[in-house]
């Protein structure tokens, strides 16, 4: 597509007899939150580095802004977040920022707002030695928006931080994203993911088996939704015999079904009156759907 | 491009400085060159030489040895230490190439080295020039000195930068950097001499032997100090391989080994992949 930030076509890369990545094609457009999943090992920072250009590429090729990775124009529109961010103990946050945005070539005034967005500002003249793991990503997290760059890309952002700041961290990838950045988040922690980004991408053993938004995987995945309908009384045996469901915990059912019987089957339900004192409706969630597509179950 | 250099240069000398590089290099600096003015104070009456004299020529001695090790412990980490903790591939998301990262480091470890040998030295020579007397030639020798200590000094580096692209891990890089010392700083000059003993004043003690010499680094800058003053040349009782060749050679050798070194590391920095 034209109007794409990051245009990745058919990449491949081997290590020694691995093969890494393996025809991955992905695009991210201006403003879209991109969830890149897959367990350790199957291609998400090979294929961040290869559109950093720290490392390249058998076959395909990725184009970013137009420019090769590596480039000093892909540079300049790029914001990496590595997974684990170690600076220099002996450096201060302010140091620390200060060089990144010197580099990045943007305003030196800009340090102090950026210190204080993501909520270190009270520790920018400590040495990062004395940060906790949190901070220290924060720290990484204040360079990302150094600069307002076109993509971000975010390798497991959200490890070693608590909740509040994981919701934080969502806000202000939202907020980059608003103003029109292509974000890029590798993670295992899917969670968060699912309310927070407009398409998922899943990698497997260097292959991407899925790539669209999280209602579209689900219905292509066809997961059953469970139904867990508890029983009035003793009812729970009779209504486990009508419908096929299994019993648990003595007062429940248990049911399956894809998603277009479920109407079908709440109304049958409905039809037992007196015997159904609630229905509690679990859609499949990232969860399984993770699952579903990283097992292959669908090739 | 050199603001970014600036940029990197700024940065590794506030680690110097706080890490207590600085400080270290610079009280060995000041403990080993005055503690040899010191001791070396006695040949002065023999060799009827001023005492600055004897001073800058035990302090090239000893500037050969610790000049190398000095730099080569800046540099061992520098960017294999980087790759480990992680550094390495953040900063080269930044629109910064791998020569501009090198210089900067380059330019505040040079920087730092320059400063340790200026205070050293300086101190010394003060001390010995003060007790003993100097002159107009003893004086030259000790700028000399400084100023080669310092080229000897950057050559080190580079080579330590070359050794800390190469190795993969900061440990690696600090094993293979005591291998470069031991091998320029004693092997070297070890197998020479055995040559030159078996050779028994032949063709190779008279053409090669001067120019193998010339082409270590830490040997090219004994033979500048030496040749360039006839005192230091008396003090070391050197005088006889320096003359051998043209002037010009040694000087050459030790300003080109840190371009040479500097162009192996950047080879060597952009074969890792961070």
């Amino acid at each position: 597509m034209a109007d794409s930030i990051l245009h990745i076509k058919n990449a491949g890369k081997s290590r020694g007899a691995m093969r890494v990545l393996e025809g991955v094609s992905l695009n991210a457009e201006p403003g879209q939150r991109i969830a890149l999943l897959g367990h350790n090992g199957a291609g998400k920072s090979t294929l961040m580095k290869a559109v950093l250009g720290l490392t390249t590429l058998d076959d395909g090729r990725i184009t970013v802004d137009g420019a090769r990775p590596g480039s000093a124009h892909a540079r300049t529109v790029t914001a990496y977040l590595p997974e684990a961010v170690a600076f220099h103990k002996s450096l201060t946050g302010r140091e620390q920022l200060t060089l990144f945005a010197r580099l990045a070539g943007s305003d030196m005034a800009q340090v102090a707002g950026y210190l204080d967005r993501v909520g270190i500002a009270d520790a920018a003249d400590r040495r990062i030695g004395t940060y906790s793991k949190g901070m220290r990503q924060r720290l990484g997290l204040a360079q990302v928006l150094l600069g307002r760059p076109k993509l971000a890309l975010l390798d497991e952002p959200t490890s070693g931080l608590d909740p509040i700041s994981r919701h934080e961290l969502y806000a202000i990838i939202d907020e980059m994203a608003a103003h029109g950045t292509a974000v890029v988040i590798a993670s295992h922690t899917l969670t968060e993911v699912e309310a927070r980004t407009d398409r998922i991408a899943i990698l497997r053993d260097g292959r991407l088996v899925a790539d669209d938004t999280l209602d579209n995987l689900t219905l292509r995945a066809g997961l059953p939704t469970r139904l867990r309908v508890r029983a009035h009384g003793d009812a729970a045996a009779r209504i486990a015999d009508e419908t096929g469901g299994t019993r648990v915990n003595g007062v429940s059912v248990d049911l399956l079904c894809t998603p277009d019987r479920k109407m079908a089957e709440l109304r049958r339900l409905s039809a037992m009156g007196e015997a159904v004192a609630d229905i509690e409706m679990h859609p499949p969630r990232l969860e399984d759907l993770y699952r579903h597509y990283s097992k292959g179950d669908s090739q | 491009m050199i603001r970014r250099i600036l940029a990197i240069a700024r940065i590794e000398a506030i680690i110097t400085r706080r890490n207590r590089w600085l400080l270290m290099a610079t009280v060995i600096m000041v403990l080993f060159a005055v503690a040899l003015t010191l001791a070396g104070s006695a040949p002065t009456g023999t060799l009827g030489v001023n005492m600055l004299t004897v001073s800058v020529a035990s302090m090239t001695t000893l500037s050969v040895y610790l000049a190398p090790l000095l730099a080569l412990m800046m540099a061992f980490d520098s960017i294999a230490g980087e790759a480990e903790r992680g550094g390495l591939g953040l900063l080269l998301s930044y629109p910064v190439s791998r020569a501009e990262i090198l210089l900067g480091k380059f330019l505040a470890h040079i920087a730092a080295l320059a400063f340790a040998m200026v205070i050293g030295f300086g101190t010394a020579g003060a001390l010995a020039a003060l007790s003993g007397g100097a002159d107009a030639a003893s004086l030259a020798a000790l700028l000399r000195l400084i100023l080669t200590s310092i080229l000897l000094g950057a050559a080190f580096l580079s080579l330590g930068y070359m050794l800390s692209a190469l190795a993969g891990s900061a440990t690696g890089a600090a094993g293979l950097s005591a291998g470069l010392w031991l091998v320029f700083v004693v092997l070297y000059d070890l197998g020479l001499l055995g040559a030159v003993v078996f050779d028994a004043g032949g063709w190779f003690t008279q053409k090669v032997f001067p120019w193998m010499m010339a082409a270590n680094p830490a040997d090219a800058f004994r033979l500048w100090n030496i040749a360039a003053s006839d005192g230091v040349a008396m003090a070391t009782g050197l005088a006889g391989a320096a003359s051998a060749l043209p002037i010009w050679v040694a000087p050459v050798s030790l300003l080109l080994w840190p371009v040479l070194g500097l162009l192996l590391a950047r080879r060597f920095f952009g074969r890792l992949e961070p």
